[in-house]
């Protein structure tokens, strides 16, 4: 007897271990924050309100992700496709304003090598985009099977799976956005 | 049938199962059973290769002053044999025993997600082979299982064997995270009708708190390596002083996963005590639910006392007390587990086969080791003996002496299951005696020079008095570990072959994994038996209801 969807389950079993080690990135931003006497940190090296911009991008994904699972649950494939399509779309601008926002910040000369901001910073940030990619990836596999004529229950299942995924990554840059970017304007 | 969790594809009919040949089947297999021996079969070669690490080792030190390994050389074979058995024996073993009997045990098909299953070990195997590569590239990892910071650092630590080292285990610790997650998610969702979770064996429970452990302490691993990899790669200060970073921060998210990571290594080994006591014993379980729940507690209690590893580091008297008392309080839920099992024996007819032989050995050696354990809580005492071979005694007193004896009763136990074939009763005995000999000549000796401060991890010593005779008896101890072994492995190839026939239930137990045919056919079982107890073989057995 199946209690529990098994696709889900196993994906929220998996984001109990992610969320443990996200914790032990973030705590490491934490512990080395006072750490950082001179050189590039937070306040004088990021640019807050540009990222505000790409972080409602990323939170409209978990909205639109949403709309998707509701339109294929009320078998409107059109609709499904439409929201899945916006959903990649808002993380891929999401992870092209952190290319962006990197490529300033190398250009400054700010790395993982240059100070404790740096290496907690991009270690913190770059693993979650990381895990960004890797939703859109399942994000766009998924995509790719909403454009087959055998879309079945057996896809859609795996959809909520997915979505449970992205709300994850999405909540984690909640913390993320307001530990990094929002405590400069503390 | 009905009740069984069909691949729905198989039922359809619409894709035939392909035929390929049988070396093809072993990589293509998503089968939980095939699976699970590929993990046997690997772990028993790591293993091996771990054991010829010892053997050099106390090569080595059978005598003061020995030249046989380098310094740089010694420091690579002690790395190489505590990661080898931690990482690519102890658990992946315990992985395979679980991933081999959890759905029979709870009368499942197979493990829930099959295909994950099969990433899983070749994962944890791509592993393996890549830390060993790291002598191919020159130099192996050598600062210790731990690999404290700033030692593994790109400063101390030139070579590329410690990147081997963290690639390797972030591989390993994905398909670790990934198979807990999978036996999770199988044992939630695949029990068999009446199998509610009070009913399902011990063995069962304590892999499922094991993988919630291991959902919990993993990460904290894989956390830290990325942040050596990238102090190495990048140039990054996480754990160097220099840039403003701190070595003690290395200490205390290693051991935030490693002092899960040992009660990763002794759950379901526990388990395994609890199938195997009371089947041998002819009496059910005492106190089932206080074995569950002391596990639970154990689990619970675990991710709480890391920093009795960090005693020397000095973080003060308030931090000293308050990981002292939490370890302290561990002995309880275990010392709760070692009565309930000498309990399960009291008054029973007990049946001194191999298997048995071995998980009475465990109750013995393991308790000896958790009592120098309990001795390590206390941080004066931790003080004195901490990096002395009082250490490397007590951690091999709890993982050989009671992992591994355990697993080997668990061997004798299912491998008439998982092959259809008998060990030798006879090889068996001399197999114990040997190991059993074995292993307290070459540990318990360490206790006393421990004692006597000789340090851990250090090439050779010097000849004080007692210590070439001591070091001696260790040594010619783990010569009788290396011919036990060997005894092992003939028996295993010699039983293999011309073993007696096990039939399904050899031990007449009460579990659903003696339900089936030995080997199990591929779809596991041609009906699962009703289940209204924790012994449905016994309730088939007994139809009026006795109890014995």
């Amino acid at each position: 007897m199946t209690r529990f969807d098994t696709p889900k389950l196993a994906t929220a079993v998996f984001l109990a271990s992610e969320a443990v080690f996200f914790t032990f990135l973030i705590a490491a931003y934490i512990y080395y924050y006072g750490s950082v006497a001179k050189g590039p940190r937070a306040s004088n090296s990021l640019d807050p309100p540009r990222t505000l911009i790409f972080t409602i991008c990323l939170l409209a994904s978990s909205g639109t992700v949403l709309l998707a699972e509701r339109s294929l649950a009320a078998r409107r494939i059109a609709a499904f496709r439409m929201w899945l399509a916006l959903t990649i779309v808002l993380g891929a601008a999401f992870l092209c304003g952190q290319g962006w926002e990197y490529a300033g910040l190398l250009a400054r000369n700010v790395t993982p090598a240059r100070n404790l901001f740096g290496a907690t910073f991009f270690t913190l940030t770059g693993f979650h985009g990381f895990h960004v990619l890797c939703g859109l990836i399942a994000l766009s596999v998924m995509l790719i099977l909403a454009f087959r004529r055998s879309f079945a229950q057996k896809e859609a299942d795996g959809l909520g799976a997915i979505a449970l995924y992205w709300h994850f990554v999405d909540a984690v840059w909640i913390v993320i956005f307001s530990l990094v970017y929002l405590t400069v304007w503390l | 049938m009905s009740d069984l969790p069909l691949d729905p594809i198989l039922i359809a009919g619409d894709r035939a199962v392909p035929t390929h040949e049988p070396w093809l089947e072993w990589i293509a297999t998503v089968d939980h059973k095939r699976i699970g021996v590929m993990y046997l079969l690997t772990t028993l070669v790591f293993f091996v290769v771990g054991d010829c690490e010892a053997l050099l080792m106390r090569y080595q030190l059978a005598w003061p002053g020995n030249t046989f390994l380098s310094p740089d050389a010694y420091n690579q074979v002690f790395t190489m044999h505590g990661t080898t058995m931690i990482f690519l024996v102890v658990v992946p073993l315990l992985l395979g025993l679980a991933n081999y009997l959890t759905p029979l045990m709870i009368g499942a098909r197979d493990m829930a997600l099959p295909r994950l299953n099969a990433f899983s070990f070749w994962v944890f195997l791509f592993g393996g082979i890549l830390l060993y590569c790291s002598f191919a590239a020159g130099h192996a990892p050598a600062a210790g299982w731990f690999s404290y910071a700033p030692l593994s650092e790109a400063g101390y630590s030139t070579r590329h064997g410690m990147d081997y080292w963290a690639l390797a285990l972030l591989g390993i610790g994905i398909g670790t995270i990934a198979t807990a997650i999978n036996l999770i998610v199988t044992i939630v969702n695949l029990r068999t009708d009446g199998m509610t979770i009070r009913r399902v064996p011990l063995f069962v429970w304590m892999v499922l708190v094991n993988s919630c452990l291991i959902i919990f302490a993993l990460p904290a691993l894989n956390a830290a390596l990325v942040m050596l990899l990238v102090d190495r790669q990048l140039n990054a200060h996480f754990f160097t002083s220099l840039g403003g970073g701190s070595p003690v921060l290395w200490q205390h998210y290693f051991w935030s996963f490693g002092h899960p990571e040992v009660y990763i290594m002794v759950l379901p080994a526990f388990g395994i005590i609890s199938e195997v006591i009371p089947v041998f014993s002819r009496k059910p379980i005492f106190g089932y639910g206080f074995v569950a729940a002391s596990t639970v507690a154990i689990a619970l209690l675990s991710v709480g006392v890391w920093a009795h590893h960090m005693f020397a580091v000095g973080l003060g008297h308030a931090w000293d007390y308050a990981f002292s008392a939490s370890s302290l309080l561990i002995a309880v839920p275990t010392g709760v587990k070692v009565f309930n099992w000498i309990a399960t024996m009291w008054g029973g007819a007990i049946r001194f086969t191999t298997s048995m032989l071995f998980a009475i050995a465990f109750l013995f050696t393991f308790t000896i080791g958790g009592l120098s354990g309990v001795q390590f809580a206390t941080a004066p005492i931790d003080w004195q003996l901490t990096d002395t071979y009082y250490v490397v005694a007590h951690m091999h007193y709890v993982l050989f002496g009671g992992t591994l004896f355990a697993v080997m009763a668990g061997l004798y136990y299912w491998f008439p299951k998982i092959t259809g074939r008998l060990l030798s009763e006879k090889r068996g005995k001399v197999h114990f005696w040997l190991m059993f000999i074995g292993f307290h000549l070459t540990f318990f000796v360490q206790h006393i020079l421990g004692l006597d401060g000789m340090p851990r991890r250090v090439y050779t010593y010097p000849n004080l008095p007692g210590w070439a005779r001591m070091n001696l008896i260790s040594s010619i101890g783990a010569a009788v570990l290396a011919l036990a072994v060997l005894v092992m492995v003939v028996n295993i190839a010699l039983s293999l072959r011309s073993g007696a026939l096990a039939g399904d239930n050899p031990w007449d137990a009460w579990t659903l994994e003696w339900a089936t045919s030995s080997p199990p056919p591929e779809q596991n079982f041609e009906s699962v038996p009703p289940v209204r107890s924790a012994r449905p073989l016994w309730d088939l057995a007994h139809p009026e209801g006795g109890r014995a």
